[in-house]
């Protein structure tokens, strides 16, 4: 006897009439979730992971008898737009197969009627995003709301563990694993280097999920382009490639050109307009941008009438939106996994290969794509290490808790360590985060009467009043923007000297930029946004008024976000790797082999493992470039770390700039004369206790350190967001978190939100981790390299002067400047 | 001599000196207090104390450490200069309710500033009456050689003034950085004083508020890591 079909049959038909038979890893996670067993997929795109994810469900759904009481399935994904096209792709079997099943969406977007009524009535199946499910597991109803939960969908888990918002979603899923024991989670992710981070993530620390791997589908094909003009040795625009790629366009149905930041792909997308003889429709999707007019792009590519778009991040996740056969990445891809899922947008079925083209902006990245080229081939992946729980999201999430039932601390600190990121969560922290929540957990207990937590006479912990809960819903996520600005069309019109003229606003808004971008600009500068040039002429109120700029303006463009991603590690290695094996250089472009021979000629290759420092003078000034390959990020650490030194060794700096692959700094002082004859030693310049003293002095008043607080600050719930329109009204002034920073670091260095703040520090914007992880391993292993000019690399990392130029911090310095600028007339 | 004054001796090109308000001459001081050897008075503004527990008593727990903090700053300007007399220029407490909540070791620390020289509260917006239970007198404004001392500045064009209220700050971009401090906004006629409070805060310079005070002219001294910097109006930039 045959065995018995494990689909039912209506699914089996609705297979077959497609001329599809289900897949083995479909079966598989029927059987899985049939035995209650959590899973993990892992499979390349187009592999029919979600209805994968999905068919559980609806199987369990379509046998049942009678209505389920209550939710059934729970489907989460990072983007509101992703989830909502999940819901439209699941309608479709539902509705072919005439399945008595309900399916909606959850969203900021969902009125506030439809979700009183969600929560009275839940759908079989519910689509959302993470900062909704927090919502819904601090509702005072989500125990009986989700009592009958059966199945959580996590699609992109990849994507999403790698953030705050991941140690938020591991705290709810703990949470829903709580209300509802008989729950299994289904977790949907890209090839990842370490699957079993994913399965304990899923699972729950002790519990790792189970694991089904789809092995990947064709191979793609992705070339380097070798360009006609020669490449140049820095720079971020590919301005050389842009003819090639337009070709590229023209022969291909629809083309995705990714670049990593707006203003790359304001500038792309300009390029290519100028090139655009054939008025090809060529659109432009960057986060920045209107939402109307990004929604009216997502249309257009859906309905096939778009033959290219130029885009960033904001396209990286996995949503179709046409028929894409050529994927192209301007500039280097930074990591490997990220150009993976990026290809990944190209064809969107398993059988047939995606195709690429890597177009580096330098020579530099040109070794990179090549490193990140062998990654691809070689399915290798550049995941970061798992997560260890933020102590702010934890305070979030406590708040969360005692705002729906109430929570008893010591089964709560268990619950919250099976959430893998918590699982070290100490005793001591989790009360600290406690108290932080009731009181604010100072040292001084002044608080006590205005306790936002307090514990009922069971000894459950509490919101205290209907305020707090409003304030915690208020506030809910770990997403904390930059401050935006709105660009708006306008007009300044000249004021009298030393009297600003007065700008007219009431043109329309192009979208936003953020605020620090329009601080470093002055009335007059030009910029490219929204694909058109427009001139700076003032900021005005929460607006920055801008006109166009008359035809054939050249923009400037005065600030490049190239460390929004910074270089992963594992691609740097290889990046080394590469340069110093001279015997693989002849199948790189000849004026890129030439380049690093001319560098080998006159300074020295840097070596894996050691750090290769070069001296020499330069117009008057003298110079020392370092090459660590470590990213942008934590150059920019180690060149603020080193100004402070040589300032000390009176050497007396002038500023540093860096990239991905080194840093340069220029003193008044003649460092080569001063190693030279013993008075500054290179193994002391980057001895590893530049992170002890030195980092704490510099943490006191960076900007890049009060920015990290302030981020803490938001999330843990210690001070409000600020709401569009909410902020700049009048002459309000608004507690500044910067003063609350200076006032908590002198007389509670301890507090758990500063120790949130500098875990941060660790891995974000200062990436102190990483810096101390190269200083350890070129720790006696520095090779002083004295020149008489400037080297072939260190002319690369030179260019970089005046494009993004980076100074020491010392505000006073500044301020001195500013006031030698004092004018007769001012002082008269 | 003063440390404000110290620094400038050390530091040619410096711009801060002892600047006339009519009859009146005035030291800035580092610490946003401003020095009147000739009266032997020190002057400070907008302390704002225990603004944090009344953000508290509203959910935001900031720490509850801005009353001493701003107490320190006050305690390291009166061992500077050993004023005979200390005018607090208004605002002094956030609240009418701040000095109960006050604890008893800060209220103590004020006790002890207090002592050997007279103490005047001026009234301000935040706290319009001042109890006695806080020490020293109280007055809504005080004249001192010519110059009348008040909480928020009267905009009169005919008499000379010292006043708080408005928090001035000011921004400054240079090398692609820009700076924002607390600052003194000064003409002929005029001296605003920057908050001394730790959570008071500060109102740009380039406010609509400031410009009806300072008509003829405006000069800013910031208060820096070292010493004060006096910067051109026409490079201070909006927020």
């Amino acid at each position: 006897m045959a065995a018995p079909s494990p689909l039912p049959p209506a699914f089996e038909a609705w297979f077959s009439g497609r001329g599809w038979s289900v897949r083995p890893h479909q079966l598989a996670l029927l059987e899985e979730a049939r035995a209650g067993r959590s899973t993990l997929l892992v499979a390349p795109t187009g592999a029919g992971k979600t209805l994968a994810g999905f068919l559980p469900s609806l199987v369990e759904l379509a046998e049942r008898e009678g209505r389920h009481d209550g939710l059934h399935t729970l489907y989460i994904s990072p983007l509101k737009a992703l989830a909502v096209d999940i819901a439209r792709n699941l309608e479709a079997p539902v509705h072919e197969m005439a399945l008595p099943i309900t399916i909606e969406t959850r969203t900021g977007d969902t009125s506030a009627a439809k979700r009183t009524r969600q929560i009275q009535r839940p759908p079989d199946i519910l689509l959302t995003t993470p900062e909704q499910l927090a919502l819904l597991v601090s509702h005072r109803d989500a125990a009986p709301f989700f009592s009958n939960l059966r199945r959580i969908v996590l699609d992109e888990l990849h994507a999403l563990v790698t953030s705050k918002r991941g140690d938020l979603l591991a705290l709810d899923l703990a949470r829903l694993k709580a209300l509802a024991p008989q729950v299994s989670a289904v977790g949907l992710s890209a090839t990842v280097r370490e699957p079993a981070d994913l399965q304990r993530y899923l699972g729950g620390a002790g519990t790792p999920a189970g694991l089904v791997t789809v092995a990947g589908g064709a191979k793609p094909r992705i070339g380097i382009l070798d360009t006609e003009r020669n490449l140049p040795i820095a720079g971020h625009t590919t301005l050389h490639a842009m003819a090639e790629v337009y070709q590229a366009i023209r022969t291909h149905k629809l083309t995705l050109v990714f670049v990593n930041t707006r203003m790359q792909a304001e500038f792309a997308f300009q390029a290519l307009w100028n090139l655009n003889d054939d008025n090809l429709p060529i659109a432009l999707h960057h986060g920045s941008l209107d939402a109307q007019q990004r929604r009216k792009v997502e249309a257009a590519m859906a309905d096939g009438r778009l033959k290219a778009v130029v885009c960033t991040a904001t396209l990286d996740l996995g949503i179709d939106w046409g028929d894409v056969d050529l994927v192209v990445n301007l500039g280097a891809p930074k990591g490997a996994s990220r150009l993976i899922q990026r290809i990944g947008r190209s064809n969107h079925r398993m059988d047939e290969p995606s195709e690429a083209l890597l177009v580096p902006s330098n020579r530099f990245e040109l070794l990179e794509c090549r490193a990140a080229l062998e990654a691809v081939h070689e399915a290798a992946q550049d995941t970061p290490p798992p997560r260890i729980g933020a102590l702010d999201v934890l305070a979030q999430h406590v708040l969360g808790v005692a705002c729906s039932d109430g929570f008893e601390a010591d089964a709560l600190y268990e619950e919250v360590r099976t959430a893998s990121p918590y699982a070290d969560l100490t005793r001591e922290d989790f009360d600290a985060v406690v108290n932080f929540v009731a009181t604010g957990g100072y040292a001084l207990k002044s608080y006590e009467r205005f306790a936002k937590l307090r514990q009922d006479k069971a000894g459950l912990w509490r919101a205290s009043n209907a305020r707090v809960i409003q304030q915690y819903r208020m506030n809910v996520g770990t997403i904390v923007e930059a401050t935006m600005l709105k660009v708006r069309l306008g007009r300044a019109r000249a004021g009298r000297p030393g009297q600003p003229g007065m700008i007219t606003r009431g043109g329309r808004v192009l979208g936003e930029i953020e605020e620090y971008f329009a601080e470093t600009m002055v009335a007059g500068d030009t910029f490219v946004f929204a694909g058109e040039v427009l001139r700076f002429e003032g900021i005005v109120e929460n607006e920055a008024v801008c006109s166009r700029a008359s035809p054939g303006t050249d923009p400037k463009i005065p600030s490049y976000d190239g460390g929004k991603f910074p270089l992963s590690t594992f691609l740097a290695a290889r990046v080394r790797a590469i340069l110093a094996s001279p015997s693989l250089w002849h199948t790189l472009p000849e004026e890129v082999s030439a380049w690093l021979h001319a560098q080998k000629r006159i300074s020295r290759l840097p070596q894996p493992g050691e750090l290769l420092v070069e001296t020499f003078p330069r117009g008057g000034r003298f110079y020392l470039a370092a090459y660590p390959f470590e990213g942008r990020l934590a150059h920019q650490t180690l060149g603020m770390l080193l100004t402070r030194r040589l300032e000390r060794a009176r050497m007396r700096p002038l500023g540093f700039v860096c990239n991905d692959y080194g840093m340069a700094c220029w003193t008044l002082g003649d460092m080569t004369a001063a190693i030279a004859r013993g008075a500054l030693d290179l193994d002391e310049l980057f001895s590893q206790d530049m992170l002890g003293d030195d980092l704490e002095d510099w943490m006191a008043e960076s900007a890049l350190m009060k920015r990290t607080f302030r981020s803490c600050a938001i999330i843990g719930g210690l001070i409000e967001r600020r709401f569009p329109g909410q902020e700049k009204s009048g002459r309000q002034v608004t507690i500044s978190t910067d003063l609350v920073y200076d006032v908590l670091r002198r007389h509670e260095p301890d507090h758990i939100l500063l120790k949130a703040a500098r875990a941060d520090a660790a891995t974000g914007l200062l990436d102190i981790r990483r810096l101390g992880e190269m200083l350890t391993r070129i720790s006696g292993r520095i090779v002083h390299q004295p020149l008489d000019h400037v080297s072939p690399l260190g002319v690369s990392v030179m260019l970089e002067i005046g494009r993004e130029a980076v100074y020491g911090e010392a505000a006073d310095e500044i301020l001195a400047e500013a006031e030698a600028m004092l004018t007769e007339e001012a002082m008269a | 001599m003063t440390v404000a004054a110290a620094m400038l001796a050390k530091r040619p090109g410096a711009t801060n000196e002892a600047f006339m308000l009519g009859r009146l001459a005035l030291v800035p001081d580092l610490s946003g207090a401003l020095w009147l050897p000739e009266e032997r008075t020190l002057v400070v503004a907008d302390l704002h104390l225990e603004k944090g527990s009344a953000y508290a008593a509203r959910g935001v727990m900031l720490p509850p450490y801005d009353s001493t903090a701003t107490l320190v700053a006050l305690g390291h300007a009166i061992r500077r200069h050993q004023p005979a007399r200390v005018i607090a220029l208004g605002d002094s407490f956030h609240d009418r309710d701040a000095e109960n909540r006050l604890a008893p070791e800060t209220r103590a620390t004020l006790s002890l500033m207090q002592q050997g020289r007279d103490w005047l509260w001026i009234t301000g917006n935040h706290d319009p009456a001042i109890s006695r239970a806080m020490g020293g007198e109280s007055a809504a404004e005080i004249v001192l050689a010519g110059v009348a001392l008040r909480h928020e500045p009267a905009a009169s064009e005919s008499e000379y003034e010292i006043a708080g209220h408005l928090h001035p700050a000011a921004k400054v971009r240079m090398r692609g950085r820009a700076i924002r401090r607390r600052c003194f906004a000064m003409s002929a006629r005029r001296c605003v004083m920057p908050a001394m409070g730790a959570y008071a805060g500060g109102l740009n310079l380039r406010d609509a508020a400031f410009r009806p005070l300072f008509r003829e002219g405006l000069s800013a001294h910031l208060l820096g890591d070292g010493r004060l910097f006096r910067i051109d109006p026409r490079l201070l930039l909006p927020d």
